[in-house]
């Protein structure tokens, strides 16, 4: 593992820039610490073997909030490098990529790495700006000053998504206006139930908004940004078509989002997609394009599954890749290597309380809804095997084998539920099970459900 | 193809569909819209299962696949999904990418209120619904 950064958890010396993360840790729980249930409330901590060095954050937070700041999401990421002895080279920034007959060779400033299989977890924090006259000169998110120099200023923040709102959220008891802008609408994490749109956190602005506080929040091209001596002109240009509205402001700030720092990977064939320009994925997070490249961490978001009902993947936060980084280890072992994962034998007679345990309180399906799936196979030598967790897009495009994927997933009505996809003969179908309001799917209700759907499958 | 488009805008403002849209409104669509990539022989849509959602086509080219048969080929500007999203069914065929693809997408969810906020766009999709009706038809006799 090489790292340009000078330690563990960089990005956390940087942003979010009003310090608090935006994923939760519980230190108080239905399950105990450090138990695979436990990993359901707790976003932040990583995912080692080993017993001792589980639910590493809750050791960290000093107990002032459920969200961690900054410096203690740093302490986490770095308490876990050093107590699992990752053997990592900080101050190694990789430079350039090509490939010799079956290597890839990356070129850093620490000199030529050979690989068969390179994994690219290089982040989403690179600073992505749109095409749009007069961008190239105003500061991106990124280059956000201290909140008190806002005092009294009117602030144009170009983008209404988390980042934008959160500056506003910080430059309320400073700033004497905040404008934020961008043409479609801004959604709210509790409308869109996920992790895309403004998370609750930061919904204060848009409240003062909504009763004419101070905040406007507009739909809105951004035409062009003037600079005028001291101040800005930006002339917006109402998205309901209503006509041009000019602003003049003292600062305008650009939280356009992020982007990953692909370098020469695109040269590669390494295909990209979305605003962002982010690489296209397999549902292994392999290039859809250039097979052998892999990516790990945030960059995940672009595999997104199957969307169902439109729901995302948490894959651009560490609660939804951390899952994905165990399969992709073992993808690239099988695939690469030869190495095989041992599968269980699960007794008939288990089959339908495990499922149901699963979806009642499997940390994987939970933080991934429609995105991970727990999957059983049937072997007709040793017969009812347990293939681990597993991308639920993958077990409906793959393989001819008899078996049941087990999923949660989400409709537009916000109910929660299992679902088993049965596999036979090639040929899925899919159950929808009944939602449960207390998310207790261990019922007598659901284990008909189960037995009905496994019948000459499993059972 | 490797790489997305810089401004997926101008993109939209070449397809039919949008051809009435204004560029303020064009960049509200562009940001209401999720591009997707799909590999070669990758699925998009899947026969019988619920919950997809209405995708049009930018680049690349498609199959729609019921039970297996090939019944159509999708290319640059053509959309599919809505019809089991209207319906509130499951889709009656897979679509499956025959050549990498680029698309554009709404969740099943989220169309309803995207046809009622774009007349325009709503009335170049039934144009398409009734050129494609006119077509079984005169297949079918």
């Amino acid at each position: 593992m090489i790292s340009a950064d000078e330690s563990a958890g960089g990005m956390f010396r940087r942003w979010p820039f009003f310090q608090r993360l935006l994923s939760w840790t519980k230190p108080y729980a239905p399950f105990e610490r450090g138990s695979r249930e436990y990993e359901r409330y707790d976003w932040n901590s990583l995912l080692p073997e080993e017993a001792d060095n589980r639910a590493l954050m809750t050791t960290i937070m000093d107990g002032t909030s459920y969200y961690p700041s900054r410096p203690e999401m740093e302490r986490n990421l770095a308490t876990f490098a050093e107590r699992t002895k990752l053997a990592v080279r900080y101050g190694c920034r990789w430079t350039t990529t090509r490939r010799d007959d079956d290597r890839w060779v990356l070129e850093t400033t620490d000199g030529e790495y050979r690989c068969q299989v390179p994994i690219f977890a290089v982040g989403v924090s690179q600073p992505w700006r749109p095409a749009m006259p007069g961008i190239e000169d105003i500061p991106h998110y990124a280059d956000t000053r201290p909140a008190e120099t806002y005092a009294g200023k009117r602030v144009f923040i170009i983008g209404k998504e988390n980042s934008g709102f959160e500056l506003a959220t910080g430059f309320l008891q400073w700033a004497k206006q905040i404008v934020l802008a961008s043409p479609s609408a801004a959604k709210l994490s509790i409308n869109t139930r996920s992790l895309v749109g403004v998370r609750a956190r930061y919904v204060q602005p848009y409240e003062d908004h909504v009763l004419a506080g101070g905040v406007i929040v507009l739909d809105a091209s951004i035409e062009r940004i003037e600079r005028t001596g001291a101040a800005y002109r930006v002339h917006t240009r109402r998205s309901d078509g209503s006509g041009d509205l000019p602003f003049e402001v003292d600062d305008v700030i650009a939280a356009t989002g992020f982007t990953s720092p692909l370098l020469d990977l695109p040269r590669q064939g390494v295909a990209t997609v979305g605003r962002n320009h982010l690489p296209a994925q397999t549902p292994f997070w392999e290039s859809a394009s250039t097979p052998g490249v892999y990516f790990g961490g945030t960059i995940h978001q672009a595999s997104p599954g199957l969307r169902k009902h439109g729901i995302p993947s948490n894959s651009g936060g560490v609660n939804g890749h951390r899952y994905n980084g165990r399969i992709l280890a073992r993808r690239v072992a099988e695939k690469h290597f030869g190495i095989t994962v041992d599968k269980p034998v699960v007794a008939k007679a288990e089959v339908v309380s495990y499922l149901l345990r699963e979806v009642t309180s499997a940390p994987e399906l939970w933080h991934q809804k429609s995105y991970l799936a727990r999957v059983l196979i049937r072997d007709e030598k040793r017969g009812i095997l347990d293939d681990g967790i597993l991308p639920l897009q993958h077990f409906l495009d793959s393989g001819p084998a008899d078996a049941v994927a087990a999923t949660l997933e989400e409709n537009p009505a916000g109910d929660i539920y299992p679902v088993l996809y049965t596999r036979r003969g090639g040929v899925s179908t899919e159950h929808d099970l009944a939602p449960n309001p207390l998310h207790d799917f261990r019922t007598r209700e659901h284990e008909a459900a189960v037995v009905d759907a496994l019948t000459g499958l499993f059972l | 193809m490797r790489s997305a488009p810089d401004d997926i805008t101008e993109t939209l403002a070449g397809l039919a569909i949008f051809a009435d849209l204004s560029r303020p409104e064009l960049e509200r669509v562009a940001h209401t819209l999720e591009e997707r990539y799909f590999a070669q022989d990758e699925r998009v849509l899947r026969q019988g299962l619920s919950g997809s959602g209405f995708y049009i086509v930018l680049e690349g080219e498609a199959a729609a696949l019921a039970d297996g048969r090939r019944v159509n080929v999708l290319g640059r500007g053509d959309f599919f999904g809505e019809i089991s999203v209207l319906l509130g069914e499951a889709p009656v065929a897979d679509i499956v990418a025959t050549r990498p693809l680029r698309c554009l997408m709404l969740a099943g969810d989220r169309l309803e209120e995207f046809l009622k906020s774009n007349p325009r766009v709503c009335y170049r999709i039934l144009q398409a619904e009734a050129r494609k009706l006119r077509n079984a038809t005169r297949r079918s006799t």
